[in-house]
């Protein structure tokens, strides 16, 4: 099918508007459209998975048209191994954060339904565009629903949450904005063809001065804010624990890997020299970032604070694999995006669930729930242990490779960095064991219920993909191998031309 | 002396809008009396007249009056925009002076001689018919800002307005005899040519700074903005969307033609002083705006902080600086006026609601109201695919492309914090709840419709900006021949 990302990317932004057109006392209508919308959607997606050339690093499923031919702007969209499974997991989590919060959002249902369909066309907006200006769209147009999703339907620091999250955001982009047009400008003056292509910028070699490195921060500092690198973490802690469940799902699952995501497909191919130059600053931040991160999620009290302080160890991980610039370590981040995006997305459903029945996360609320709840216990316990990174299940593969990686890079900032999984087997194990064993201290936990058919249904996918990868990761790492090879190609290349070049490269060298 | 044949062809648009304002006021004479709304439906009519007559005439130009008046593409282009808003403005005001009790035939009257004058502007090729246009718009303005006679912020906003106008024109007037002193002329051509034959006199440079002085309050760039709080909150909401959008597009026309193609010659190079007053401009908006909590004075700061990004653009100068301001006052029209058209159609508890405490709950008790107040702030804030995005992006990006790198660094900074204070009434419609009542919309069929048509100005102007980026790139280009 030819336009088939064109529909995926679009099919939910059409639901959502579909259905503003249904009176809002449908409630059941809307809720079963709307999840009918995005399991659609996901099904739609799959034969990109079944479509997709793993031999091949090309884009795939590309379509190119003509937006605003004046100042080179297309409409330019494809996928590669870098992005198929990022749209997979978008369109998979979309569904399920849906659905978890089937009974959780009572106010404005609708509108709920409708922010979170529009939010989904924005994020896989951003996963398959080509093209630096229609990728620039769907990237800030998203953040406006995100804000929705926290600030109506979230906690009691919703609003403070909401915005502090926009700000941060905003400012890395904005910068992001100055970026592009300068490299626009630049490519443009350099070569005389004025172009927002990647593929096209991408294949461009760049002199290696000031202008890529300064170019090259401004598109960092905006995906290290999203991603959160360490020390610009500071929204997401906010954000993740005021936003409802179905938000913090979204927020970990695929809204930060837009940054690891943005790293992979913006900085390294466009500014191969200056990522080459600042590679071990994000390396050692992202090391810090691992530990940092584990640390702090070991005094949290509240369960969801301590998953959101455990997704920036845990990205720092991805942070660290990209930044190894070899095989290993980027399969291993490209891989631990896919992980986090499941086990965390779990997690916070799952804490989600017991915040519905009991209306606290705090972890000394709780205590002894196996005894009551035991199907959820097992479960919660699979889940943990995905995230904690147990062999067999995804979360080891991704950080052994990541490790493996790091190791050829830094052996000394590789073995610090495996100290975050120790860490995170005594901060998640320590919180499973506080919250599910013991004696069960509090009356109110007693007559709690265990999961319901629906929340079976919305468990089990995730732990299918969690023993999946964990078992079989070659049926993930597949796919990507090839371009991974490409892109790590395509660093080294360029940056060896641009230093090669007498001029400092000022030739601009372009490569089939 | 036989008489010289005047081709009038080009002052068509204007010599259309004034006439229609002259058959309103004879037929304000007659009755019926207790209703105005034929007389909005003329008004209305004669604008889309003119917006016609200038759209029939795009292509072929034209000069009047010993090049007086020089109908361009730049000069239509403004003329359409203004066109526009003040047709949007008539549509809002329609029900709105109703019912607050202030539904005089005049008004309509004053808005269409005003509106005259923003057309002359748009086509002045010469400073006596700036001076000319400046003051028809102006003084028609002054009594509009006063409209609402018993209310002390009204009649304070026209004083001030008066006052700080005429102040402004005295600066004006004194540059305008500065430069012709020194060059004996009024006209722009020959003052670009003697700018350039002489580019260090002291008195032409001090006359053309006295020149700038005077449109920098009417366009209130800061240092000169003082008057614009005031006056848009006191004045009447549909008048402060016309001095919003109208007076500024036009005074933008001119302040882009003179600065573009008559200072070009001049040295020391005006851009260093622009680029001061853009940063002064966006940042003293964007920061005093952030402290606002009435939401007409809040968009007074914000609407001068649009002007310091479009001066970003007239530094950056060139095709591409001068089309990217052109554009986007094309958005900003559409965007400003939505905005203002949907405080026109709330009220609470039976008073304007121009508070942003009023606005708490909206979201809830009106939701389509709110949502399209979403994206019109969205669209002030910039963010794509709204037709304030692609404005900025275009902007912008002149500015990098003329190696502005620390004026564009400055104005998207400005951008992301701009974003706090149109969010926070975001916060208000939909993440808090009203302490007592919430506001409430009041139905009005043209206030209606002219919200639909600005929203899809700035959905169009967002989604497909092609056509029309190529089209302000047309409208400039006889500028810079």
């Amino acid at each position: 099918m030819k336009h088939l990302l064109t529909v995926v990317t679009f099919l939910p932004l059409g639901g959502a508007v579909a259905l503003m057109l249904v009176d809002r006392g449908r409630e059941a209508l809307l809720r079963g459209a709307a999840l009918a919308i995005a399991v659609a959607t996901f099904l739609i997606s799959l034969p990109l998975y079944f479509g997709f050339d793993a031999g091949s690093a090309d884009y795939q499923f590309e379509i190119v048209a003509r937006w605003m031919p004046s100042l080179g702007v297309g409409y330019h969209v494809g996928i590669d191994g870098i992005s198929l499974w990022l749209v997979l997991l978008t369109t998979f989590l979309t569904p399920i954060a849906l659905a978890s919060a089937w009974h959780a959002v009572e106010d404005r249902g609708k509108e709920f339904l409708i922010t979170l369909l529009t939010l989904e066309t924005g994020m896989i907006g951003v996963f398959v565009s080509l093209d630096l200006f229609l990728f620039y769209v769907f990237w800030e147009a998203m953040l406006i629903p995100m804000y929705f999703i926290i600030g109506v339907w979230g906690g009691a620091n919703r609003i403070y949450a909401a915005i502090k999250f926009v700000l941060y955001t905003m400012v890395g982009s904005v910068l992001m904005l100055l970026a592009i047009l300068a490299l626009y400008y630049q490519h443009g003056a350099m070569t005389g063809v004025y172009t927002f292509d990647l593929p096209t910028l991408a294949r461009w070699v760049m002199p290696p001065d000031r202008a890529q490195s300064l170019m090259f921060l401004a598109f960092a500092l905006a995906f290290a804010i999203k991603v959160p690198l360490f020390p610009l973490h500071t929204w997401l802690p906010d954000a993740h624990v005021e936003a409802p469940t179905a938000g913090s799902i979204i927020l970990a699952g695929v809204l930060l890997k837009m940054g690891t995501y943005g790293f992979l497909r913006f900085c390294l191919p466009l500014f191969p020299d200056a990522s080459l130059a600042f590679g071990p600053w994000i390396f050692a931040l992202a090391v810090i970032g691992i530990v940092y991160g584990a640390w702090v999620s070991t005094v949290q009290p509240d369960i969801k604070k301590l998953v959101a302080y455990s997704s920036v160890s845990h990205l720092g991980f991805v942070m660290l694999g990209i930044f190894t610039l070899n095989v290993q370590g980027l399969v291993g981040g490209l891989i631990q995006m896919v992980n986090h995006g499941v086990s965390t997305g779990a997690l916070f459903l799952m804490v989600g669930m017991l915040y519905e029945r009991r209306h606290t996360r705090l972890i000394a609320d709780f205590g002894g729930l196996w005894t009551v709840i035991p199907a959820f216990s097992a479960l919660f316990l699979v889940v943990t242990l995905s995230s904690v990174g147990l062999p067999g299940l995804n979360g080891f593969v991704g950080e052994f490779l990541v490790l493996l990686g790091a190791f050829r890079v830094n052996a000394w900032l590789a073995a610090a960095a495996a100290t975050g999984i120790i860490f995170a087997a005594v901060y998640l194990l320590w919180m499973y064991q506080r919250v599910i064993f013991g004696e069960l201290t509090q009356e109110a936990n007693r007559h709690l219920r265990d999961l319901s058919p629906r929340e079976w249904a919305l468990v089990v996918p995730l732990i299918v993909f969690i023993v999946w990868i964990g078992v079989y990761p070659a049926a993930f790492t597949g796919p990507t191998e090839a371009s991974i090879e490409a892109l790590i190609a395509q660093v080294e290349s360029k940056a060896s031309v641009a230093l090669r070049a007498p001029d400092g490269g000022r030739v601009a060298v372009s490569r089939p | 002396m036989t008489p010289v044949p005047v081709a009038l062809g080009p002052l068509a648009a204007v010599l259309v809008v004034a006439g229609t304002g002259m058959l309103v006021l004879l037929l304000d004479l007659l009755p019926p009396r207790e209703s105005k709304t034929h007389l909005g439906t003329l008004a209305l009519a004669g604008l889309c007249a003119a917006l016609l007559v200038t759209l029939l005439r795009w292509g072929s130009g034209g000069r009047a009056f010993r090049d007086m008046i020089v109908l361009d593409h730049h000069a239509m282009f403004f003329q359409i925009v203004i066109a526009y808003a003040a047709a949007l403005v008539v549509l809002l005001s329609m029900d709105y002076l109703r019912r607050v009790g202030a539904e005089t035939g005049e008004y309509y009257a004053l808005v269409l001689f005003s509106t005259s004058g923003m057309l002359l502007l748009a086509s002045a090729g010469d400073l006596i018919v700036v001076f000319l246009g400046i003051e028809l718009m102006s003084l028609s303005l002054y009594v509009l800002a006063g409209l609402f006679r018993r209310d002390l912020e009204s009649t304070e906003a026209a004083m001030k307005y008066f006052l700080l106008g005429a102040f402004a024109s005295a600066f004006l007037l004194y540059g305008i005899a500065l430069v012709y002193g020194t060059t004996g002329t009024t006209n722009f051509d020959r003052i670009a040519g003697a700018v350039a034959v002489r580019p260090h006199d002291p008195l032409l440079l001090v006359g053309l700074g006295l020149i700038l002085v005077g449109f920098g309050f009417k366009i209130s760039a800061v240092p000169f903005h003082m008057w614009a709080p005031d006056v848009y909150q006191g004045a009447p909401t549909s008048v402060t969307a016309l001095i919003a959008t109208g007076s500024k597009a036009a005074m933008l026309a001119v302040t882009i033609r003179l600065v573009v193609s008559v200072f070009r010659g001049s040295q020391p190079d005006w851009g260093a002083l622009l680029w001061v007053l853009a940063v002064l401009t966006m940042t003293v908006g964007n920061v005093v705006a952030l402290a606002q909590s009435n939401l007409k004075r809040m968009l007074a700061y914000s609407s001068i902080a649009h002007v310091g990004y479009m001066l970003v653009g007239i530094v950056a100068g060139g095709i591409p600086g001068a089309a990217a301001v052109l554009f986007y006052v094309f958005a900003y029209v559409f965007t400003t006026i939505g905005t203002f058209g949907v405080i026109t159609l709330c009220e609470r508890d039976g008073r304007e609601a121009v508070e942003v405490g009023d606005y708490a709950g909206l979201g809830r008790r009106s939701p389509l109201l709110a949502l399209v107040l979403s994206l019109f702030l969205l669209s002030l804030v910039g963010i794509p695919p709204l037709a304030g995005f692609v404005g900025k992006f275009y902007v912008f990006g002149s500015a990098v492309r003329a190696g502005y790198l620390w004026l564009a660094l400055i104005a998207v900074l400005n951008s992301a914090l701009a974003a706090y204070y149109y969010l926070r009434v975001i916060v208000y419609m939909y993440m808090r709840e009203p302490e007592a009542e919430a506001a409430r919309y009041t139905p009005s069929f043209a206030g209606v419709l002219a919200l639909t048509v600005s929203l899809a100005g700035i959905v169009l102007l967002g989604l497909a900006p092609g056509p029309f980026i190529d089209l302000a790139q047309v409208a400039v280009t006889p500028l810079l021949r």
